[in-house]
């Protein structure tokens, strides 16, 4: 499955929104199989670019090619085609709280498999003991559970469908640091056994070390740079110095 | 031609081909099925012609050899590619077994029932220490009468009251309207169309106004009690407000329980007005009763304490839909149905209640010959 093409192909990326350009002129690659991190300050246009992958918003102009498919002129049925092959975790984790975390794994392969229910059943525990969860937490209701557990049963359910590229929206936000290195570890081992491509939004700077190929720094409505981590943080740009400078001295 | 996805099995040989993904595994369960095993011994299972596989499909391959070692076969596996390998040994390591989960309970309809009987006595229950914290929550606040929120009063007041007028006033008309037409058909029969306003003055002052009014709201206002309480739950504002040191009761609470206790009774002669207006306006086309007669009739006929009593019950019912109304707004949990279920819940237990209220009023004002 290896292709030559870029799995995310995102090019003059322009996005106008409440009387400021978010996005002036984007342009970024996301490689098969590789983790790409995308930081930058609040209100450089994050979220709202990982939205515009998603397909949640439409940019103001620009393409956002996945897959090979044009996103912004994609119809239903493309869409929905595409849709099948991402996963995405939020930030908030979004499970269904009236469902169990069972249920909420088992939802996408009801819904885009005809396989039997007992097979579903044993897909969703498998994705749900992948996420590092116990067992006997599939039975419990999202609000039963701490918050690293949560993330993790939210991160089963993005992973259900076995899919090619994995969206994780600020994955170790409010977990404590010993659950974050352990989280990462997770998205390390499930990314080199499923052969995942990874885009990751987060703030997290030992994170981001830890797990990233590339980063890519958004400031000034564009992408200022996207290089390996230990390279980045020698980049001279003073937005990329203040962001990693800043928040060490805290 | 090669199939997407295939397994067949010759020479004690089971080979797996293809795409082994997630959307492959019917078909590969298909052809796993009509393929004839030996009854016992050693076989290898090739995966050299693998060009993919998903975790779905390492939990197949593993889900056969289990199946194949309870049918005492014992299976290996050969020529499979590295990172395929890797997947499966992943999967093999951490392969769930769904007997371990916990097992849902089910209840016999015997222990439905007694479990529903005892839910439905401990929210009774918990309403009522509900009803007693506020109370003693009011008592703190009358003796600093500082606290009492006026503002807040005050836009409850104009929420369920003021911007209640044209609905309420629509409707009662009309109840008006309906009720004259009904009573009118057969009062004319017996040529005693006058009788009317003895007959509409009493309904609507002593009945209908009240209750009617009292229902209308409970769907209007108490439902948006529940909601927007319930909102605040979940957003933890109400904790928030705890920790700040304002009780949510001195600042939601109360002032929408008093602000409704003040406008019900209000909108009920609102309620009052219009019924009769209904009813005047019917029975001006249809019995040939001019206003004049009609209200000249009405002052002598029907007393005051018709209206009094149908205005007493008012403050009642306000009690009724508002303490429902915040009880159930304040029990919401963090799941998003509960916000919708409470709601439900808020609107048809004050209906009932309000209804039970008017039955015990109505049986009240009979012993005392009101």
């Amino acid at each position: 499955m290896t292709t030559t093409h870029p799995i995310i192909h995102i090019q003059h990326l322009k996005t106008y929104l409440g009387d400021a350009w978010v996005h002036k002129d984007l342009n970024l690659e996301v490689k098969t199989g590789e983790i790409l991190v995308i930081v930058g300050g609040s209100g450089s246009g994050k979220t709202v670019l990982l939205h515009e992958m998603l397909a949640l918003q439409p940019p103001t102009s620009g393409s956002i090619r996945i897959f090979g498919h044009e996103l912004t002129k994609a119809n239903a049925e493309t869409l929905l085609a595409i849709q099948r092959r991402w996963g995405v975790l939020f930030q908030q984790n979004a499970l269904f709280s009236s469902l169990s975390v069972l249920e909420n794994v088992s939802f996408p392969l009801i819904e885009h498999t005809e396989l039997d229910e007992k097979t579903i059943q044993e897909l969703a525990l498998l994705k749900i003991v992948l996420a590092g969860l116990p067992i006997e937490a599939a039975v419990k209701y999202p609000a039963e559970l701490s918050g690293g557990m949560q993330k993790r049963a939210a991160l089963a359910r993005a992973i259900a469908l076995d899919p090619e590229l994995l969206f994780l929206d600020e994955p170790t936000a409010g977990l404590d640091p010993n659950k974050v290195i352990a989280f990462d570890e997770l998205i390390l081992n499930l990314q080199s056994t499923m052969g995942l491509t990874i885009v990751m939004v987060t703030h997290d700077i030992d994170s981001l070390k830890r797990v990233a190929n590339r980063v890519a720094f958004l400031g000034e409505g564009k992408v200022l740079a996207v290089e390996p981590p230990a390279q980045l943080m020698q980049n001279k740009h003073p937005l990329i110095q203040e962001f990693f400078n800043g928040q060490r001295e805290q | 031609m090669q199939t997407i996805a295939n397994v067949h099995f010759k020479d004690r040989q089971l080979i797996c081909q293809g795409e082994w993904n997630l959307s492959h595994i019917p078909s590969l369960k298909q052809s796993f099925v009509k393929i004839p095993l030996p009854s016992g011994g050693e076989i290898t299972i090739d995966g050299s012609q693998v060009t993919q596989m998903d975790t779905a499909g390492a939990w197949l391959l593993l889900e056969w050899t289990r199946q194949l070692s309870n049918k005492k076969i014992i299976s290996s596996f050969i020529n499979f590619p590295e990172p395929t390998q890797k997947l499966i040994h992943f999967i093999q390591k951490r392969e769930p077994h769904s007997e371990n989960l916990p097992p849902v309970e089910k209840l016999d309809w015997l222990a439905r029932i007694g479990k529903m009987a005892i839910e439905q006595w401990e929210e009774f229950y918990l309403y009522l220490s509900f009803v007693g914290r506020l109370s003693i929550e009011l008592l703190r606040i009358l003796k600093n009468p500082s606290h009492i929120r006026w503002k807040a009063l005050l836009s409850s007041v104009y929420k369920t009251g003021y911007q209640a007028l044209p609905i309420i006033g629509l409707l009662s008309f009309m109840i008006g309207v309906v009720l004259t037409y009904q009573m009118g058909v057969q009062l004319r029969t017996y040529g005693a169309n006058i009788f009317i306003v003895d007959l509409l003055g009493l309904a609507v002052l002593r009945e209908f106004g009240p209750l009617l009014t009292a229902i209308m709201i409970a769907g209007r206002t108490g439902s948006s009690f529940t909601a927007e309480l319930g909102l605040m739950k979940t957003n933890q504002e109400i904790d928030a407000l705890d920790t700040i040191g304002v009780t949510p009761s001195e600042l939601l609470l109360l002032p929408k329980i008093f602000g409704l206790f003040i406008a019900l009774p209000l909108l009920t002669i609102w309620a009052d007005i219009f019924g009769i207006l209904g009813g005047m306006v019917m029975s001006n086309n249809m019995l040939n009763i001019t206003w004049y007669d009609f209200l000249g009739r009405f002052q002598h006929q029907i007393p005051v304490k018709a209206l009094l009593i149908g205005l007493g019950k008012a403050p009642v019912f306000a009690l009724i839909i508002s303490s429902i109304g915040c009880f159930q707004g304040m029990s919401v949990k963090e799941t998003a149905d509960s916000i919708g279920k409470n709601t439900t819940k808020s609107v048809v237990y004050a209906i009932f209640f309000i209804i039970v209220a008017d039955a015990i009023f109505s049986i009240l004002f009979s012993k005392l010959q009101l």
